[in-house]
């Protein structure tokens, strides 16, 4: 157990050295790199804890989904090479750190209440557990979210429609 | 500890090994239908020839122009090699010679393959180059287009078998007598093997790697070994993708009326004839086939095989449950 230990530790501090890493460099891109290493980690801690569906979910969805969509995103529109100078948002950071320590003493609070400082590991499978759980108690908040995405898919066709309409308005 | 060590290795060995064969079968292929005397007729009958293509990258000059973003440029030949040598690991040749039997194991080989996707696009960006860049995008937009596919595709088969274990789809497929490709996975199996071929970035579907327009796309920059390791990869990925398809579609390691208490023997065999087999129907096509258009590229998965595949989710489910 204490090697297992050890090396949750080491995984943590790899893990607050790339998430800091996201918010101090000077360049989107790297900012992204530094983001599939800090979710990747996220993703081993997942492992760790015996739920590798939550694990693998974090790595299809938001390294090869998201973070892809991030990088396309920035390409298609502007990437300079080297440093970029408006990514320095110094008036912002006071707030920033405000939020990020509120949401860090909340999570903390929740956490240590919830599960009383004790971490139970389940040996083996998760995943039938976590589905069923999904589709009967949690069915509601699920739904909810589909419908959250639905909404906001719709949204971003909405606004990258050009409708022919509105184009004529503007030439005008 | 050196169960872990031997694994590896052996993982490391299987991945060059299928990436070296699909080689030989692509140019073996290529000059056999194209009358190219070289690869067919020099050193062992042609068989030298990807040994000597590897000491050609080898001894090359790893060139690094001054422009490029150095550390994103020089590691990103290794997401999409580590994505790629990842595959292998939950193929089953045999129901005991896998590396890792997992529960998950689709899931498992769907999320690993979509770490490939980071490297093409940080290669075409870190380049400082505009081809790079092109080559980049059109990669990322086609390799994100045709995942959703490849996944849906896969679905059906979850459903079917009733479990996302490799081994257990295989034994699911022993278990009903035929490979889920005759047994109502057909439509499945064409989506997955058209979009897998996306992944591939083969022809038909090379339109970022496009020698004539793109040059080599977001691989324009590299040389020496750092290209090598796309090159292989590419290879790899259509070894394993293939290998992957055998299992899911075609029955793995077994074939219908082979007695299954002797699956340990001719479980390898049977799966590498299978690979091959679609490996050269692949090798076939690129050497035969004009590429497509960007925009029929698009359309092609977005309009006519992700309604299909969920209509074949659809169905699939319904069968489930009716019969």
């Amino acid at each position: 157990m204490e090697i297992f230990e050890i090396v949750t530790y080491f995984v943590l501090l790899a893990l607050l050295s790339t998430a800091i890493r996201v918010v101090t460099t000077s360049n989107v891109i790297h900012a992204a790199i530094s983001l599939v290493f800090t979710l990747a980690l996220t993703a081993i801690l997942f492992l760790m804890l015996s739920t590798e569906f939550v694990a693998l979910v974090l790595v299809l969805v938001y390294i090869g989904a998201v973070i892809v969509l991030f990088l396309f995103g920035i390409m298609i529109t502007r990437a300079p090479l080297g440093k970029n100078a408006e990514l320095d948002n110094d008036k912002n950071k006071k707030l920033g750190a405000a939020i990020a320590g509120s949401i860090f003493l909340l999570f903390s609070y929740i956490l240590i209440n919830g599960f009383d400082g004790d971490v139970t590991i389940t040996s083996g499978s998760s995943t039938e557990l976590l589905g069923e759980i999904l589709l009967s108690r949690f069915v509601f908040p699920f739904e909810l979210v589909s419908f959250v995405l639905l909404a906001a898919l719709i949204g971003g066709i909405t606004l990258a429609r050009k409708d022919e309409a509105l184009i004529d308005e503007d030439q005008v | 500890m050196t169960e872990v060590l031997v694994k590896v290795g052996f993982l490391a060995i299987a991945a060059l090994n299928g990436a070296i064969i699909f080689t030989i079968m692509d140019v073996k292929g290529a000059s056999w239908m194209q009358r190219r005397p070289g690869p067919l007729h020099v050193g062992l009958r042609g068989f030298i020839f990807p040994l000597a293509e590897i000491l050609k990258f080898v001894q090359k000059e790893d060139i690094i122009p001054t422009e490029v973003d150095r550390p994103v440029f020089k590691w990103a030949p290794a997401y999409v090699m580590v994505s790629c040598v990842a595959l292998f690991a939950v193929v089953p040749m045999s129901p005991t010679l896998v590396v890792a039997d997992l529960e998950l194991g689709v899931f498992f080989a769907l999320a690993i393959s979509s770490l490939g996707t980071i490297g093409v696009l940080t290669a075409g960006w870190s380049s400082a180059n505009k081809y790079s860049l092109m080559g980049g995008l059109r990669a990322a937009g086609q390799l994100i287009a045709y995942e959703l596919p490849l996944i849906l595709a896969v679905v059906g088969v979850v459903i079917q078998a009733e479990t996302m274990s490799l081994v257990g789809i295989v034994e699911k497929q022993i278990e009903w007598g035929v490979p889920f490709v005759v047994g109502g996975q057909i439509v499945g199996f064409l989506i997955f093997m058209v979009a897998a071929t996306a992944e591939m970035m083969r022809v038909p579907f090379d339109m970022p790697i496009g020698e004539s327009e793109l040059t080599m796309g977001f691989m324009t920059e590299y040389s020496g070994i750092r290209f090598l390791i796309f090159y292989i990869s590419e290879y790899m990925n259509m070894f394993i993708l293939c290998a992957i398809a055998s299992t899911l579609f075609l029955g793995g390691y077994h074939v219908p009326l082979l007695p299954t208490e002797w699956v340990n023997f001719y479980g390898p065999v049977v799966l590498l004839t299978k690979t091959a087999i679609l490996g050269f129907i692949l090798v076939a096509i690129r050497w035969s086939q004009p590429r497509f258009r960007e925009d029929q590229l698009q359309n092609l998965a977005w309009k006519i095989l992700i309604p299909a595949s969920l209509v074949n989710i659809l169905v699939t489910a319904v069968m489930k449950v009716g019969f």
